[in-house]
């Protein structure tokens, strides 16, 4: 079985990118991969893409080859919501194994904030993932859907709204570092509390923002071209669809489950983890997985956020890029920058981010859904 | 599935939460389907839910995903364990506690009628 290897990555700036639409903002992350791994278009014979709310595509994948002038040999859209960017690396990582493709463009790109109706759009259109009958009808939102999970969450743990709180505080303050980052104006606790209700217990500053932006990554069998990370373990769970149909709302087994066969197929133990990618759609979101996956104990990954646990000289620095809360959520490309930026730490490449000691491996962890899918990617130097 | 929705919604208009119980294998259901999704047979009997149940998640909504929603912020959304054992989604008041027994009500909604939890009343000594 050949080896996986990043060869390439490209992440856009993210926020407001006016005159842009999701071909302009994949062709732009595309462009930046293909220089970062010195690659001709012809050498590229797998793309995988996502979707975009703001392009509703049947043939998204197809659509982009067209555009960027590609011809894959294997051509895929996935859709997975949040876990869509993990849900690609892997399927990269299985068509180099495989021997099916040598070299894949993964890409992602939206307009989700520029576009049209732009945000309020963009929320009707994520609303529509509850259920249409049991769900939609009662006027939810996301943002109200993990803000259920949350009030279940916070009570059965003990998790406070300020310990969610220092969670936006540390993303805000890595994307402060981050030339592309969408929100890098520093933020305390107190202004997170007093930050307007979006859906009870969250606030707006308990909530991504919506913005423009892609991400791609290239993922090649061929080590004489890896930035020096191999995707070594990559691993899924899906328990349900609808937060009403969610086994638990107290635990969430498909996190651990999807990241204990990422940690299986690479041979490598969480402890062993040096720097990590989490998604992070609301602080619930990031203090559900991390606690889920075993990064913080249970109720204490505020805690940890507070003491300086998770900072770029902490134990186990997290989402250095500023995450969804800070460097901004576009949609699939979202998901995507996580990887980019653990890339970018493990390779020595995150400018004025980077962790004094390049880590030695990865991890990375997407949700779709309401904690319904779950995608996780363990990386090694090599 | 049409022909499951609809009865579930004429249920709903005569003021009945119906379910479905599987014959075979003994698990309830809410989202209706022509088998069970534990054990696949579809031996299914509808029932109707006594109605009472502990809230499991409560939130109260200050932005809302339709121009229709918008018109009643801030409304809330409560999360339901029913005595039966399925978890649904219910229109609630703002003020309601994790852990608090509640009771259904079907209210009219544009064309369909909704779930509602409101404390149980308690019985009196």
């Amino acid at each position: 079985m050949n080896r996986a290897f990043v060869a390439g990555v490209g992440c856009t700036a993210f926020g407001r990118r006016e005159g842009l639409d999701s071909l302009d903002l994949m062709a732009e992350a595309a462009t930046e991969a293909l220089e970062d791994g010195g690659f001709e278009r012809a050498e590229i014979d797998g793309l995988l893409t996502g979707y975009s709310t703001a392009m509703p595509h049947l043939m998204l994948s197809t659509l982009f080859a067209e555009h960027f002038g590609l011809a894959p040999r294997y051509a895929h859209a996935i859709q997975l919501g949040g876990a869509t960017g993990g849900a690609l690396v892997m399927l990269a990582k299985l068509l180099v194994e495989s021997g099916q493709c040598r070299n894949v463009l993964v890409v992602a790109g939206e307009n989700r904030l520029s576009y049209p109706g732009g945000r309020d759009s963009a929320i009707q259109t994520l609303a529509q993932v509850g259920h249409a009958e049991f769900e939609v009808p009662y006027g939810a939102t996301v943002p109200g859907y993990y803000a259920l999970l949350a009030s279940a969450y916070m009570a059965a743990h003990g998790t406070s709204q300020e310990d969610l709180a220092e969670l936006a505080v540390l993303m805000r303050s890595h994307a402060a570092r981050h030339p592309r980052a969408h929100l890098t104006e520093p933020i305390t606790t107190q202004n997170v509390m007093a930050s307007r209700p979006i859906a009870t217990p969250l606030k707006l500053l308990d909530c991504c923002p919506i913005s423009d932006g892609g991400a791609a990554l290239l993922v090649t069998g061929d080590a004489g071209r890896s930035k020096g990370v191999r995707l070594a373990g990559a691993g899924q769970a899906h328990t349900h669809q609808h937060i009403s149909a969610a086994p638990s709302l107290t635990d969430f087994a498909g996190a651990s489950a999807a990241a204990g066969r990422a940690f299986d197929e690479a041979g490598i133990s969480r402890s062993q983890i040096g720097v990590a990618g989490i998604y992070d759609s609301f602080t619930i979101t990031l203090a559900i997985l991390l606690e889920e996956i075993g990064f913080a104990p249970r109720g204490w990954a505020g805690a940890k956020a507070r003491q300086g646990d998770f900072a770029l000289d902490g134990e186990f620095p997290l989402n250095t890029h500023g995450g969804l809360l800070s460097f901004g959520h576009s949609g699939v490309a979202g998901g995507m920058a996580h990887v980019v930026e653990v890339v970018r730490q493990m390779a020595g490449a995150a400018g004025p981010r980077q962790l004094v000691r390049a880590p030695e491996t990865g991890f990375v962890h997407g949700d779709g859904g309401v904690l319904s899918s779950h995608v996780s990617l363990v990386l090694a130097r090599e | 599935m049409q022909a499951l929705k609809d009865h579930c919604e004429r249920e709903a208009r005569a003021g009945r939460l119906a379910y479905q119980l599987c014959r075979s294998c003994g698990q309830s259901q809410v989202f209706p389907r022509p088998f069970c999704n534990r054990c696949g047979h579809a031996d299914l009997a509808w029932n109707t839910a006594a109605g009472t149940g502990v809230v499991v998640g409560h939130s109260v909504l200050h932005r809302a995903p339709t121009p229709a929603d918008r018109e009643r912020l801030p409304y809330a959304v409560a999360l339901v364990q029913l005595d039966e054992g399925f978890r649904v989604m219910g229109h609630a008041g703002l003020d309601l506690g994790i852990g608090e027994r509640v009771a259904l009500s079907f209210d009219a909604h544009g064309e369909r009628c909704l779930l509602r939890f409101d404390p149980l009343e308690q019985e009196p000594q």
